[in-house]
């Protein structure tokens, strides 16, 4: 990652206007900002890793920890949250025992809230990565993760018959 | 360069868009035009395209599928018109149309001539056939002029939009003097639609005057408002006629480079507006001489993080300088000293997209539109609790009667209107006295609430007002840049005193605390965002005491809503034997088997979610919602499953 991260900053001038965009595209190829690529940042440009710091955690867009596998996006905007998201929100948070913001300790899932998405017609929404899901419910929820279940069931089936088929052959 | 000279540059141009349209027209075969902006494609329309062309490839029929921007009826999505010359019928505009109707209304009516009246929402134009949209309240109502185009075109085809008349304002302006410009702006009385109002002309002219050079023009698409999705629905729909008008701008206030500034998180309308640039450029209406003449504009997209206090112009510079987005004291305005020290001009989307049609039919026309002091249309994304949410364009001035009740259709569910949440954070919330209220600048900052950026949410008798100042303060407090003490600081007391009030815990003294508090705050800070931050709790506290007194002094939510004030339980008189709907759908495993088999639930474990509520069938309906929670009957789990569950945990 450092040594990607390396060669991409010659392509940007060193220009105090290009921080931002720098992290942006940092956050793009890596899905968050470490420690490390914080301080090449700075070196790039020329200014102290606080500012580089100070400036990446005003805004909301930066992350500072890596991100699940499935990032499970919870809108709370205001017309999702007249239509109850923030039930949504404690149901996956009590589903993966983990907090908003959070990641579980497998990688596979992340929780986090977003001001609104932009189709407050379906309220309230969930992503699922990129998958919008309206008018949520509990128990869709639920659904959810019994499907997530029986695809992992899948997948670790077929895994098996895999290495057994190719344990036959060998 | 005369105006000669420039018309015969843009003619040619217009001539070969006029030739495309011509050359569409000609073929004659159907065209299905499928609203694919981020509204449709939350609803699937990437999959009704899927199943379209699968459909057209399998029956080997020749269709034309134009995905366009947003029709602005995201209660009907996803939306598709379609135009089938041949069967005699208008073009027709279809509703939520899934996988399945596409597939239907390709073997229906483009392979048999059959139009499928069931999904027909109207046709788009008038005719005996086919009742037309035009004549729905949803229609006629409206006065599109920014979005005048929106979800006609495609907005990756700078062709179509210059078919439409695009891009000739832009011509005109360049072949005027720049003060002629900005004199008619001033003569048609447009006012800044970021949310305050400012004349536009006025801050053109200032900038125009400002003697350091190099001037900046940027337009402000940073959408942070929760709940208002105008901007990037304009950005996604038709970019051009936001380019041509910042290029308008541009020209006028004698700047050399224009930015938008678009939310990160609007990734499909960064996408677009960044074609847009590009294919202007290939024909000469943005870059370097534009149509021949020596006006260079050098358009670029800065991609904002997510901050809502960007939206303020200073904190948005900031923010393009690569520093914290805070804002600044004003004077120095940015039209005097603004990005790397430039003059610089911030006008919103909405306010650049009104100027083509401004230069076109002139400052005359577009002051007749709405009211005297705001002329001109506004655009508001009505959300919440009404009948046919979407985006809205109507004249100012018409009132918020029409536009909740006629225009949306009203509350569904047969629920009574209880108020109307207007600009977003910085709004406030109106009831029901207030609906004949016209909608103009001035009318609804005298009224308490403000324009915004135009999110409107509309709740019915079920909201709780307490919660709602709560949900935007907590919005606030996370969003405030931390400048300002009182901003700062203020706003998260104010929510404490909110949170504790939700939670029937609030003192008698709060009602009292929270109005000096919100006066405080709004005198203590420098910004938009502090100065307004108090707005829902000041407007909530004037109409709707009652709910505060309530909470406080009962320790009830009157609409049910706040989690710690209410209750469910199980009428066992209703509660049918056996039946296990509610304990199979509750998430916590809180309903039990009383010993009379029916159900109870334990109040320590339950969550509030309401499933049971909704799950419980209609016919036996014995899930009750109570407050305060203390009204609930008490309903003791029998020994035995406690000790069963115990064993389970």
């Amino acid at each position: 990652m450092v040594q990607d991260i390396a060669a991409m900053l010659p392509a940007f001038e060193r220009h105090r206007g290009n921080l931002i965009p720098i992290l942006q595209a940092i956050q793009e190829r890596h899905s968050y900002l470490s420690g490390a690529a914080m301080k090449m940042v700075a070196k790039h440009l020329g200014i102290g890793p606080g500012e580089v710091y100070g400036v990446a955690t005003f805004y909301n867009q930066f992350r500072f920890q890596p991100p699940g596998r499935h990032r499970i996006k919870v809108c709370l905007g205001t017309a999702c949250h007249v239509a109850g998201g923030e039930i949504i929100l404690e149901n996956f948070e009590r589903k993966l025992g983990i907090k908003d913001g959070e990641t579980t300790a497998d990688r596979e899932y992340s929780v986090e809230r977003v001001v609104c998405v932009g189709c407050c017609a379906l309220a309230p929404v969930a992503l699922l990565d990129d998958d919008v899901l309206g008018r949520m419910l509990p128990s869709k929820v639920e659904g959810l993760f019994v499907q997530f279940e029986i695809e992992r069931q899948r997948q670790e089936r077929e895994k098996v018959a895999r290495e057994s088929g190719e344990q036959a052959r060998d | 360069m005369n105006k000669q000279e420039i018309d015969a540059r843009f003619v040619s141009i217009r001539r070969e868009a006029e030739r495309r349209a011509e050359h569409r027209k000609r073929e004659a075969i159907p065209t299905i035009y499928i609203v694919m902006s981020t509204c449709g494609l939350a609803s699937g329309a990437a999959e009704t395209k899927h199943a379209f062309e699968e459909a057209l490839s399998h029956k080997g029929i020749q269709a034309r599928i134009v995905p366009v921007g947003c029709l602005g009826h995201c209660y009907a999505e996803p939306l598709v018109v379609i135009d089938h010359p041949a069967s005699g019928f208008p073009p027709i505009c279809y509703h939520q149309v899934s996988a399945g109707r596409a597939r239907v209304l390709v073997g229906s009516y483009l392979e048999e001539g059959d139009p499928v009246l069931e999904y027909v929402l109207g046709a788009m134009e008038r005719s005996d056939l086919i009742p037309s949209v035009m004549d729905f309240p949803r229609f006629s109502l409206e006065q599109r002029l920014v979005m005048e185009h929106c979800g006609h075109i495609d907005p990756d085809d700078i062709y179509q939009y210059i078919a439409l008349g695009g891009y000739s304002a832009l011509a005109r302006v360049l072949a005027s003097e720049p003060a002629e410009i900005i004199h008619l702006i001033e003569t048609s009385g447009l006012r800044g639609r970021g949310g305050a109002g400012f004349p536009t002309g006025r801050k053109w002219s200032l900038a125009r005057a400002s003697e350091t050079g190099g001037n900046i023009a940027i337009c402000n698409a940073d959408e942070g408002d929760p709940g208002a999705y105008v901007d990037r629905t304009i950005l996604e729909s038709n970019p051009h006629q936001l380019l041509e008008g910042l290029a308008i701008c541009a020209y006028a206030v004698g700047a050399t480079q224009a930015i938008v500034y678009v939310r990160a998180e609007y990734p499909l309308a960064v996408q677009t507006v960044k074609r847009a640039i590009r294919s202007a450029k290939e024909l000469s209406l943005l870059g370097p001489g534009i149509l021949g003449t020596p006006f260079d504009l050098e358009v670029s997209v800065f991609e904002g993080s997510g901050a809502f206090v960007c939206g303020e112009e200073t904190a948005l510079i900031r923010s393009i300088e690569g520093r914290r987005g805070m804002p600044q004291h004003r004077p120095p305005y940015p039209v005097e000293k603004g990005l790397w020290g430039r003059p610089t001009v911030v006008n919103n989307v909405k306010t650049l997209s009104s100027l083509p049609s401004i230069v076109q039919k002139g400052g005359s026309w577009f002051r007749a539109i709405g009211t005297a002091s705001s002329p001109g249309t506004a655009v508001f994304s009505v959300v919440g609790n009404v009948r046919h949410p979407g985006l809205v364009e109507i004249a100012m001035g018409t009132s918020l009667r029409t536009l909740i009740f006629d225009v949306c259709g009203g509350i569904p569910n047969k629920k009574s209107f209880k108020a109307v949440q207007i600009g977003g954070p910085s709004g406030g919330c109106l009831p029901e006295s207030f609906l004949d209220t016209p909608i103009d600048f001035d009318s609804l900052r005298q009224a308490g609430a403000m324009m915004g950026s135009g999110g409107m949410v509309v709740m019915d008798e079920d909201s709780c007002m307490v919660d709602v100042a709560r949900y935007f303060l907590d919005f606030t407090q996370k969003e405030s840049c931390g400048k300002c003490t009182f901003c700062r600081i203020g706003t998260r007391h104010l929510l404490n005193i909110l949170d504790r009030i939700t939670k029937g815990d609030g003192r008698k003294e709060d009602v009292e605390l929270l109005a000096t508090l919100s006066e405080d705050i709004k005198n203590g800070s420098l910004c938009g965002l502090g100065k307004t931050a108090p707005n829902p709790v000041l407007t909530s506290l004037r109409f709707f005491l009652d709910e505060y007194e309530a909470h406080i002094k009962e320790k009830r939510c009157p609409a049910l809503k706040c989690r710690s004030l209410t209750a469910y339980y199980i009428d066992l008189e209703k509660c049918a034997r056996g039946c296990e709907v509610c304990v199979g759908c509750c998430p916590v495993e809180a309903i039990f088997t009383t010993r009379g088999r029916k159900k109870g639930i334990d109040q320590k474990l339950c969550v509030k979610c309401g499933e049971c509520l909704v799950a419980c069938p209609r016919e036996y309906d014995a899930v009750v919602k109570v407050s305060p929670p203390g009204l609930a009957p008490i309903i003791e789990r029998p020994p035995d499953e406690e000790k069963s569950v115990g064993g389970q945990g």
